[in-house]
């Protein structure tokens, strides 16, 4: 009997199948460039990719919810502005947490409208998309912000330092990552996140407040993206209005590739961990094969669908179905 | 019924799956103008067989024959194309479209360049709608039609052929009566036509009704077939599950408690009003009355989901506030709702998960959800409520019906509630595990809880309840105590014929 052995095999891929692509993609790469697996070609790519997995943490949180967060680029221009333009008025130790405290505004509001209001996420995130893009630009007077004394300040720890040669965003990413894995799959406010998401009229009639849990994982999300722009103004002590654009599409990506379900109730931290850090190999290792910078938009955009069509299909348990 | 060439015929059916023996050895024939009754548990194979005889799945031995001429399935169209047609118990409407694109779909009349000849469709369609009877007509919008007239127009769609034989896949399961006779004339139009019909559904009244014979699976095997005339309930349950179903009247053996909950003059807008019950602890009070007459919603806004607009929830003789499910909850109330799927489970989550869901903020250690504990729980009431399950981390989804609804008890049994309520307890479930959960309804009440059960099926209210309160459009009829209580004043009831109230 084969049978039940190819089943096991199968069951396998169509659950761990985006940790088997991320091993083969890693050893083509490094078939193909010595460089690509020399620690500090890996130390940057994992730093690079830092800002953007911190985000996709919270953003995990929202989708597992059943919703989506598309304003999470533009709420980071937001912090990093801000930070930045409060680091030379107030100091950076009073800078920070007000930051966070107007970045965690903009996210409760998104959570009221979507939690409380019952509007649909989409609208509202990709409303809110603009509308701090608006913000910004209202805040900066639509200049650049810079950090008038770049050398002279401790504000550039987060960054731009490393303890124990180890950079700080990627521990700051690595203890947010465990940390958050820990919430969602240990604590009883998770299993109410999976239950909202999974079905939230379930979810009701068993005492779970819907409205509420949403409302936290926009909570979650707007603090990722504090956390993250935050090592953005620090790494570069300078920004323009425009330095998060475009990055809540990646952000999805990596969440979509770590294998979250967009219809809610499913997916992981560290799948999410694993979706951002194969997006980030993946542009690294196009560029160490010598392809030009533009290419990755276009391959990137391939790969997500390759990773939904293959999701897709291992679900169904064909490539190539006539029905859904 | 005399010998006639069978107008469809299995012979030997065998399917299997990686692991299971879906069908073992299926045979069986219909006869030109006959109704013929497939039955089963879930789970016994029969939709693995419409599947096999739509074409779908390829049977690994065994033949069918058309007309007694050996036939090859390949595709639910190649099987219509040979006039043997399914009507779905999940309608497969487009509801933007009208009724005349949706009986023709995918095979409009055309004219020269690929044009819609819509004078050609809506005659072809008004032609079919004259034989099925209705009121509506070929441009009406399929989405403004009630559920009944869906299922009309999907028997039109069937229609469109001359079929040979139709299979109806529990085709009343969201009919109201009225809506029922109507189907069943389609049916015995059809039956007068020489059309032959498989008819399959767990309900018996309507197969002793309208069925000339009934065959039945059991765990994917032929257990043999019956003349309906010759036959009756017992006979065929105990085929279906080897054992025969006690449906006998309650009679209530132990002695009851205090009033649990009272409810006095509730009213919510215009689903019910000023409705007045109460019940004790050890009693089971069943809620009897045609879909639409307010039961649900009573439940409902008991269980905090709607507001009141007027009258009092009493618990334990005080009067309680639930604005929210929470409150319910807290106050030791809980309700196994009537749609399992959409209202009751996570069908995504796990066994466990989903037992333990209204209380999981309770069951921790310190920030975290104790395992243990949860587990703890699942194990019980997986044991006292024998959930068949191969461990907790099965996905609920992948249970049977029986299985899912065990799981939703045992969920809010877990709350150890004063009040239980328990709205369509057996809906979607097969006869064993139906009547397993009836005695656990019976076995519950006994052991002290106030139990409210709400019914559609008569044969279930009159069996479980101690007393019965009869609904008609949103309002109390009649209470009716086990010993005066009868099939004929309980339906005159929720058909509003009694006029007197009796609180």
């Amino acid at each position: 009997m084969t049978g039940p052995t190819k089943q096991g095999v199968g069951n396998f891929l169509a659950k761990q199948g985006i940790l088997i692509a991320f091993v083969i993609f890693m050893i083509g790469f490094a078939l193909a460039n010595q460089r690509f697996i020399a620690m500090d070609n890996i130390f940057g790519v994992v730093r690079s990719s830092a800002i953007l997995g911190v985000m996709a943490l919270g953003v995990t949180f929202v989708v597992i919810g059943g919703n989506l967060d598309l304003s999470v680029g533009s709420m980071m221009s937001f912090s990093t502005i801000v930070v930045l333009d409060l680091h030379d008025k107030v100091g950076p130790a009073l800078a920070i947490p007000m930051m966070f405290a107007l970045t965690l505004l903009l996210g409760a509001f998104i959570g009221f409208l979507v939690g409380y209001l019952k509007l649909n996420s989409l609208i509202v995130t990709l409303g809110m998309l603009s509308a701090i893009h608006g913000l910004t630009l209202t805040w900066s007077g639509g200049k650049n912000m810079d950090i008038a004394d770049k050398s002279g300040t401790w504000f550039s720890f987060f960054g731009q330092d490393r303890i124990m040669g180890i950079p700080v965003p990627i521990l700051i990413f690595a203890l947010l990552a465990v940390i958050l894995s820990m919430v969602l799959s240990k604590t009883p406010f998770g299993r109410k996140v999976y239950a909202v998401g999974g079905n939230g009229q379930a979810a009701t009639f068993s005492g779970i407040p819907r409205a509420r849990i949403v409302f936290m994982t926009y909570l979650v999300s707007a603090f990722c993206v504090a956390t993250a722009g935050l090592l953005q103004a620090s790494r570069s002590l300078g920004s323009q209005n425009t330095v998060g654009q475009g990055m809540e599409l990646e952000v999805l990506a990596a969440v979509i590739l770590g294998g979250a379900s967009l219809l809610g109730g499913s997916g992981t931290v560290f799948k999410t961990v694993i979706g951002v850090l194969i997006l980030g190999f993946i542009q690294n290792g196009l560029l160490l094969v010598g392809l030009d910078f533009y290419v990755q938009y276009m391959v990137t955009w391939a790969i997500i669908i390759l990773a939904v069509w293959l999701d897709v299909a291992a679900k169904r348990g064909r490539l190539w179905s006539p029905i859904a | 019924m005399t010998e006639q060439t069978p107008i469809l015929r299995l012979e030997g059916i065998v399917k299997t799956f990686p692991g299971v023996r879906a069908l073992d050895g299926v045979s069986f024939d219909v006869r030109p103008g006959e109704v013929h009754a497939l039955m089963g548990e879930n789970g016994a194979g029969k939709s693995t067989l419409m599947k096999v005889l739509g074409g779908i799945h390829a049977p690994n031995e065994g033949q069918i024959f058309i007309a007694e001429e050996p036939t090859i399935m390949t595709s639910p169209i190649q099987a219509k194309a040979k006039g043997v047609v399914f009507i779905h118990q999940e309608l497969s409407l487009a509801g933007e479209l009208s009724v005349a694109e949706n009986i023709f779909l995918g095979e409009l009349p055309r004219k020269s360049f690929g044009r819609v000849d819509w004078a050609k469709l809506y005659t072809d369609t008004d032609k079919i709608l004259k034989t099925l009877n209705v009121s509506f007509n070929a441009r009406t919008r399929v989405g403004d039609l009630s559920i009944a007239n869906q299922q009309m127009v999907e028997i039109g769609r069937a229609l469109t052929v001359d079929p040979r034989a139709v299979i109806f896949d529990e085709p009343t399961a969201s009919l109201t009566d009225a809506e029922k006779v109507v189907l069943f004339d389609v049916i015995a139009d059809l039956q007068a036509r020489g059309v032959g019909i498989i008819y399959i559904s767990h309900r018996m009244e309507e197969i002793f009704k309208i069925t000339d014979r009934i065959s039945v699976l059991r765990d994917g095997q032929y257990r043999g077939t019956l003349n309906t005339a010759e036959t009756n309930e017992d006979a065929v349950t105990q085929l279906m599950i080897g054992r025969s179903l006690d449906l006998s009247r309650n009679e209530s053996s132990h002695d009851m408690g205090d009033v649990a909950l009272e409810v006095r003059g509730l009213s919510c807008g215009s689903l019910f009003n000023d409705v007045s019950f109460a019940v004790r602890k050890g009693e089971v009070l069943g809620f009897y009355g045609l879909v639409g007459a307010g039961r649900t919603e009573i439940a409902e806004t008991i269980f905090g989901l709607r507001t009141p607009s007027a009258g009092q929830i009493l618990l334990n003789g005080q009067e309680v506030r639930i604005t929210s499910p929470i409150d319910a909850i807290r106050l030791g109330i809980s309700l196994v709702p009537e749609d399992r799927k959409d209202q009751g489970l996570v069908l995504g989550m796990n066994c466990r998960d989903n037992m333990t869901l209204p209380q999981i903020g309770d069951l921790t250690t310190g920030p975290f959800v104790s395992n243990g504990a949860e587990v703890a729980i699942f194990d019980q009431y997986r044991d006292k409520l024998d959930i068949r399950t191969p461990g907790w981390r099965q996905t609920v989804g992948n249970l049977s019906g029986g299985n899912q609804q065990k799981i939703v008890i045992g969920k809010w049994l877990s709350m150890r509630p004063e009040v239980l309520i328990v709205d369509e307890p057996t809906r979607g479930i097969d006869v064993g595990s139906k009547s397993e959960i009836h005695n656990l309804i019976r076995e519950l009440a006994a052991q002290g809880y106030a139990v409210i059960v709400i019914s559609s099926e008569m044969p279930e209210v009159l069996h479980v309840s101690d007393r019965i309160v009869a609904m008609f459009s949103g309002a109390v009829m009649r209470t009716f105590t086990a010993e005066e209580v009868t099939e004929d004043n309980l339906v005159q009831a929720i058909s509003g014929i009694t006029p007197q109230k009796v609180a």
